[in-house]
């Protein structure tokens, strides 16, 4: 028996293998470019060590503490705020970008303004909007509204994108008009999976809200960024430990959302 | 007797037949689905619609209401031309014409009697939709179709939670709700089983008697057609084929419908 024509079952992926072999030189090569060594690795693990047993114990001084709270609340008014607004403006934004529902132009459009606002990290869109309209609260909450219409308007249209269209058009066939086919064949649809997203972008906004305040968006950011230049390092592990505990109490709230809309 | 039948009968002495003339449909440029179709439904009675598979009876249908857009020619109903509607005038028209999904087609995440006041938004504004203020008498009567269908004790249920024949009761008591001058169904017993698909057809056939309504029903059930329809269009490759009474549908006329021999032994 000849196997002679039959083609290999399993042919060499040579496209495969030499990208592969092309990554792994580029890691060494990139590595040493950088001063990637084992000597320098130990070297900060000791700097690591000396920062550690500086943040000990957290400073829990009463004036501290109240600048800690005042930051906290600040951010958590930064972090509900841009959720609200950013959900608000990605309702219309996400449906317009649906390309079963809106025209295509209309569409097309929607979806550049969304690719656009999903570009930068929240972190640069602040930093641009520290310089247009000044430190402060405001910044950071443009920032985050930028990102949530990011995020909740492109997971809307696709979710939208991938509805039953029959129910939509079962709506459509009684005379609906176009808001009422929103409101009673699409929204059912999707209703359930944005609150997952906005339930997700609360939990994101509360820790970038932290982040924003770093580069001047207000806030606990601004807090920890005080504190860092001025070497506390126990009052940063402090400010630290309290984002962490809220970051935990948002994931508890927006997991008990989505059970609560499933 | 049904207690809802004098609410609807306000409606007649409307001339409710269709007329369709010349209509052709082009899914793609030069591949006619429809063929000149030339057809005029009567006032009142069950028109069915059988052919196989891909001949044109589903696309003939949703050019009525425009969830299919006609290429060419005219569908006269109540003094227009439906072909030729657009925008509210449209919308406005499509509040005429009841329409029964194969697929139930209900929003899977509403109550029944969400889906069943569905019917109504053609009539109430969208504020009222939003914050489900229906007016009272169109909940009452959405309840009194609900009953009428056999499903009263549904009416809060999730629309998913019920059987293929429970969402077809539901699909049938939408429709009614917009009090249309016309049904459409398009394969309504073809998702479900034998039994249950006549008693579905029973229930279409006795809510548009008793309202007057003309139906235009395709289905695949030859059997069915001959039971309920008073009138029969058999459609083969996007033109009429058969055209009369479920007595007149012979032998010879299935072949020509259908094609081939030797399935009908």
């Amino acid at each position: 028996m000849s196997t002679a024509g039959r083609s290999a079952p399993f042919p060499p992926n040579w496209p495969a293998r030499i990208g592969l072999i092309a990554l792994a030189v580029y890691v060494v090569y990139a590595g040493s470019i950088l001063d990637l060594t084992w000597p320098r690795f130990v070297e900060g693990l000791g700097h690591g060590a000396r920062f550690i047993s500086r943040m000990l114990p957290p400073n829990v001084a009463p004036d501290k503490l109240e600048l800690l709270q005042h930051g906290m609340i600040e951010s958590l008014q930064i972090a509900i705020l841009s959720t609200v607004f950013g959900i608000a403006l990605s309702l219309p934004l996400g449906l317009a970008a649906a390309r079963n529902l809106s025209p295509a132009p209309l569409a097309w459009l929607a979806r550049t303004a969304i690719a656009l606002f999903r570009t930068f990290h929240a972190v640069i869109v602040a930093i641009l909007f520290v310089k247009a309209v000044g430190f402060g609260a405001l910044a950071g909450i443009l920032a985050l509204i930028v990102a949530s219409m990011g995020f909740v308007s492109k997971l809307l249209a696709d979710a939208v994108e991938e509805m039953s269209m029959r129910q939509v058009e079962a709506v459509r066939a009684t005379g609906a008009p176009f808001l009422s086919v929103i409101i009673m064949g699409v929204l059912p649809q999707v209703m359930p999976r944005t609150i997952g997203f906005c339930a997700y972008q609360l939990d994101a906004n509360l820790r970038n809200s932290a982040l924003v305040g770093l580069v001047g968006g207000g806030g606990v950011g601004a807090t920890l960024f005080t504190a860092f230049q001025r070497f506390d390092f126990d009052f940063v592990l402090t400010i630290v430990l309290a984002i962490i505990a809220i970051v935990m109490i948002g994931e508890i709230v927006s997991g008990w959302m989505q059970r609560l809309f499933q | 007797m049904d207690a809802l039948a004098p609410l609807d009968r306000d409606k007649v002495g409307v001339d409710r037949s269709l007329v369709i003339r010349n209509l052709r449909k082009e899914y793609r440029a030069g591949t006619p689905v429809l063929k000149d179709i030339s057809l005029t439904i009567e006032r009142r009675g069950i028109t069915a619609i059988i052919g196989p598979s891909g001949t044109g009876k589903s696309t003939l249908v949703r050019c009525i209401n425009r969830l299919a857009d006609p290429t060419a020619g005219e569908i006269r109903f109540l003094g227009q031309d439906l072909a030729r509607l657009h925008g509210g005038a449209l919308r406005k028209a499509r509040r005429h014409i009841g329409m029964v999904f194969q697929e139930y087609n209900l929003v899977e995440r509403l109550s029944v009697i969400e889906n069943v006041l569905t019917g109504r938004l053609g009539y109430v504004p969208v504020w009222r939709a939003f914050l489900r203020k229906f007016k009272a008498g169109d909940v009452d009567r959405a309840f009194h179709l609900l009953d009428a269908v056999g499903l009263s004790d549904f009416a809060t249920a999730r629309a998913d939670r019920l059987s293929g024949g429970q969402r077809q009761r539901v699909g049938i008591a939408r429709a009614l709700m917009q009090q249309p001058d016309l049904i459409l169904a398009d394969e309504p017993t073809s998702s479900l089983d034998p039994k249950t698909s006549v008693e579905i057809m029973e229930l279409i056939a006795r809510s548009a008697g008793e309202r007057d309504i003309p139906v235009i029903v395709n289905i695949h059930n030859v059997e069915l057609a001959r039971r309920f329809a008073d009138r029969i269009i058999g459609m083969s490759k996007g033109e009429i084929v058969f055209d009369g009474p479920p007595g007149a549908l012979a032998d010879a006329s299935l072949l020509a419908i259908y094609g081939g021999e030797g399935w009908l032994e």
